[in-house]
């Protein structure tokens, strides 16, 4: 609808999705994320947002199945076997999810937990040191490595999901609605991080909330998703000062954001 | 962790103080008099009352019981009632024939019940997961007993592979020994396997639902990899607490078994001693099995501390 | 997808008690042949028209014995897990109502009778009773006292957090009013899983228990001496452990069944995952 596509367009591309369907819950979803770009994809729960990512990371439950095409830099994913995708996974593409206080392994060690994408993938020997210095990229402390995620705050374990998450500084990092189980306080330093984190590495990010206040402080596009379909997409200044559907509108009627 | 511990040990130690007076009391108050039955009917009052004086049972419960108690603490169960032989060695004897059975039975569901069961929730929605779960329905509702006789009609009868019962000791010949322990272990050991299979499937299937598994295959595991390195651990904690129950049902087990296989364990020693109305052995036989049945409690409680970070500290 | 499975369980589960129950029922008034009666001239005979499953080694009818066995299995079954529930329940309910010291003291009691478990207690009445169908029961009984107080307690504590038992005792109702009004009726459904698991578990007991002598004497019929008695003749005659044994493991398979479909029906906390 707004931004032009064509092959040229798609070669510099990092995440392009195109058709993207799955099962009867999301339908004819296409956009793209450039390099180092930040995408906002709003809607209500049971829009299809989450689907849509879990989707891209490969980890859609067994009981549905996705049609179209999804590529990270200009492979296609979709289809694509376990052994690769395992390989794209926390390297390549990584994601941090909603609840923190179920996403880490109760019954291992944080510091073991955020080094592991590094010794899943082979990127670096010297564990200790990372995960030590990964805490530190978050602020967290060093001794969080030796403590056990029900010993950490939700804001804490989600610094460490984000200290995950960036280890292996991905092309895509996909973010789930990472602060709503948050405190509001919380929150503003998660969403800082997240963008020092990704403005560092130049990682592409795929933002996913219900926030619009969220939004606009992170993301410079917008898709609008309403029952499986994106209904609009823009820039965040166009969508939400000139929301063109019906549902934006009502959308950001329901927040507080239009003083601002 | 350190505090919990203390505490579960301190209720083990009052539990089997208690259970040993329940044992004590509910044996002193039988109907018939031990010295009499053991002299039978044509003995003299004044035989009796000196036999009375020999067992000890002439002097107030309370007297008996600490005498008793003092005595198993060391290790001495009394004299047996009819052999007139100690308890305590040939308890300790047979008590290694039980544990060895329990043992190869405890290895027999864990060899069972482990891959298929994790097999049957990796496979929930597959034909080969729910064969599983119909197999193992099945498994649960053939006692050890019947198991035992089935194993024995088609491996001792029909194919004579394997002897139908007795026991050699392990230092006498370790290759009988083992060729004795297949059947029983089996007799035991199916039908537990089967029990635990269920938990083990329903214990697998509910981590495979959690989100860190699927925050492990975010970072690149592929599903098994995610499953044994971050799953299984979690697994444990509820698949334990029947692995304690099963013990304990194995122990008990264990007195049927060993009479199917006519084998010298702690099983067979207290049905012969009821026969034999050899009571104060029976006492000693009883107090054994039931400190094992708290003893593994103890250990799954302690067990799950070790496994589970969230119950040590505070 | 649950929920057919879980219906195809409770199906066959009745389906398999109902045949034991129908068996039992008959043999009040019909059997084949007289279950008790010796006949040195039917010694050992195959299944035959007359004799469905043959004869033991005394020429009684083995169809007829295993249909007044059922009889015994579901008597020991229907009073240990009556002894267990009657016992068990207001226990269970007392200590998870009671003040928390008092509820845990309840709850270690019931543990200790724990580490007494059915087969040892029976034996230990056996050896000062005398074995019998009655100390069996009662042995059975009091061993499965404990998961009957258990679970009545673990569902007592989730009646008694809800916000209408806080109404309710909020408004002066009596602690005797509440638990007959809010949490018996609301545990019963966790009550009945209970007793058929327990009914599942008293089947395999009472077995195990005459096949080592200490439950029903003979002449009555059981299944579990029946078994007993088939060891020596295991190289001639397998049949006389099979038909037992089948009928032991259906009764049991059964209940399992029935208690395991049940389960989702009436248990709170996996209705609420699924």
């Amino acid at each position: 609808m707004t931004a032009t596509r064509s092959d040229s367009v798609d070669a510099g591309m990092t995440l392009v999705v195109e058709d993207l369907g799955i099962s009867s819950l999301v339908r004819d979803v296409s956009f793209e994320v450039g390099k180092g770009e930040r995408v906002g994809l709003i809607g209500e729960s049971g829009s299809g947002k989450s689907l849509t990512a879990l989707s891209i990371m490969g980890l859609l439950p067994d009981e549905l199945r996705a049609s179209g095409s999804v590529k990270l830099n200009g492979r296609e994913l979709l289809g694509a076997s376990e052994r690769e995708l395992s390989r794209l996974r926390g390297n390549e593409m990584s994601m941090v999810f909603q609840e923190p206080m179920t996403a880490l392994n109760p019954a291992m060690r944080v510091g073991r937990q955020v080094s592991e994408p590094m010794s899943i993938h082979g990127t670096r020997r010297d564990h200790k040191a990372a995960a030590a210095e990964l805490l530190d990229s978050v602020g967290l402390p060093a001794d969080a490595a030796g403590a056990y995620p029900h010993q950490l705050s939700g804001g804490q374990r989600q610094r460490v999901v984000l200290a995950m998450a960036l280890a292996n500084d991905p092309a895509l990092l996909i973010c789930d609605e990472p602060t709503t189980a948050l405190d509001v306080t919380v929150q503003a330093r998660i969403l800082d991080l997240i963008l020092s984190g990704t403005r560092q590495r130049e990682t592409s990010l795929l933002f996913i909330t219900h926030d619009l206040a969220v939004v606009a402080s992170v993301c410079e596009r917008v898709l609008v998703m309403l029952d499986g379909e994106i209904v609009e997409a823009g820039s965040t200044r166009e969508v939400l000062t000139a929301p063109k559907h019906e549902y934006t509108q009502r959308l950001l009627k329901a927040s507080d954001l239009e003083a601002s | 962790m350190t505090l919990r511990v203390v505490r579960r040990l301190a209720i083990l130690i009052a539990s089997v103080f208690v259970a040993s007076i329940v044992v004590f009391v509910f044996m002193a108050v039988l109907p018939g008099d031990p010295a009499q039955v053991a002299l039978g009917v044509n003995a003299t009052p004044e035989l009796v009352a000196k036999t009375r004086a020999d067992f000890g049972i002439d002097r107030p419960l309370v007297a008996q019981y600490a005498d008793w108690m003092g005595g198993v603490l060391h290790g001495d169960f009394g004299r047996s009632y009819v052999t007139r032989e100690a308890i305590g060695p040939q308890l300790i004897d047979r008590l290694g024939v039980t544990l060895w059975l329990v043992g190869a039975g405890m290895l027999v569901a864990l060899v069972i019940a482990l891959p298929l069961g994790t097999l049957a929730a990796v496979r929930h929605r597959k034909a080969s997961g729910t064969a599983i779960s119909g197999l193992s329905q099945i498994g649960v509702a053939i006692p050890a007993f019947i198991a035992a006789i089935l194993l024995v009609q088609v491996f001792a009868v029909q194919w004579r592979w394997l002897p139908s019962g007795g026991w050699t000791p392990p230092n006498q010949d370790a290759g009988e020994w083992i060729r004795g322990l297949i059947l029983p272990a089996l007799s035991l050991g199916l039908v537990q396997g089967a029990v635990l299979t269920r938990y083990v499937r329903s214990s697998v299937l509910d981590t495979l639902g959690q989100d860190y598994l699927r925050t492990a295959r975010s970072k690149g595991l592929r599903p098994y990899q995610a499953l044994f390195r971050h799953g299984l651990r979690n697994a444990a904690v509820p698949v334990i607490t029947v692995l304690g129950l099963q013990l304990a049902t194995l122990l008990i087990g264990a007195v049927v078994v060993e009479r199917v296989f006519v084998l010298p364990g702690l099983g067979s020693m207290l049905l012969d001693s009821v026969a034999a109305r050899d009571l104060l052995s029976v006492q000693g036989i009883v107090l054994v099995l039931v400190v094992g049945v708290l003893l593994v409690n103890f250990v799954v409680d302690v067990l799950y501390t070790v496994l589970d970070p969230r119950l040590r500290g505070s | 997808m649950q929920t057919r499975t879980r219906n195809t369980s409770v199906l066959i589960g009745s389906v398999l008690i109902g045949l034991v129950v129908l068996a039992a029922l008959l043999s009040f008034f019909w059997t084949p042949h007289d279950p008790e009666k010796v006949n040195a001239a039917a010694r050992l005979l195959g299944p035959t028209g007359d004799y469905v499953f043959g004869t033991d080694k005394f020429g009684r009818d083995v169809a007829s014995q295993i249909m007044v066995g059922a009889r015994t299995t579901l008597y020991v079954g229907v009073v240990a897990v009556g002894i267990a529930a009657v016992i068990g329940t207001p226990l269970g309910m007392f200590a998870g109502m009671s003040k928390r010291w008092l509820g845990e003291f309840v709850m270690r009691g019931n543990d200790l009778v724990l580490a007494f478990p059915a087969l040892l207690l029976a034996i230990m009445f056996g050896a000062v009773y005398g074995a019998s169908t009655l100390t069996a029961m009662i042995a059975i009984g009091i061993a499965t006292v404990p998961s009957f107080a258990r679970i009545a307690r673990s569902g007592t504590l989730q009646v008694m957090s809800t916000e209408y038992v806080l109404a309710a005792r909020s408004g002066g109702r009596s602690r005797f009013a509440i638990a007959s009004r809010h949490v018996l009726p609301n545990i019963s459904g966790l009550l009945i899983v209970q007793a058929s698991v327990s009914f599942a578990i008293a089947v395999l007991a009472e077995a195990a228990l005459s096949f080592l002598g200490f439950g029903t004497a003979p002449p009555t019929p059981s299944w579990g001496r029946m078994l007993q008695e088939s060891q020596e003749l295991l190289t001639v005659q397998p049949r006389l452990a099979l038909v037992p044994g089948i009928a032991i493991a259906v009764a049991v398979l059964g209940f399992n069944l029935l208690g395991d479909g049940l389960r989702d029906r009436f248990d709170p906390r996996l209705a609420v995952g699924s």
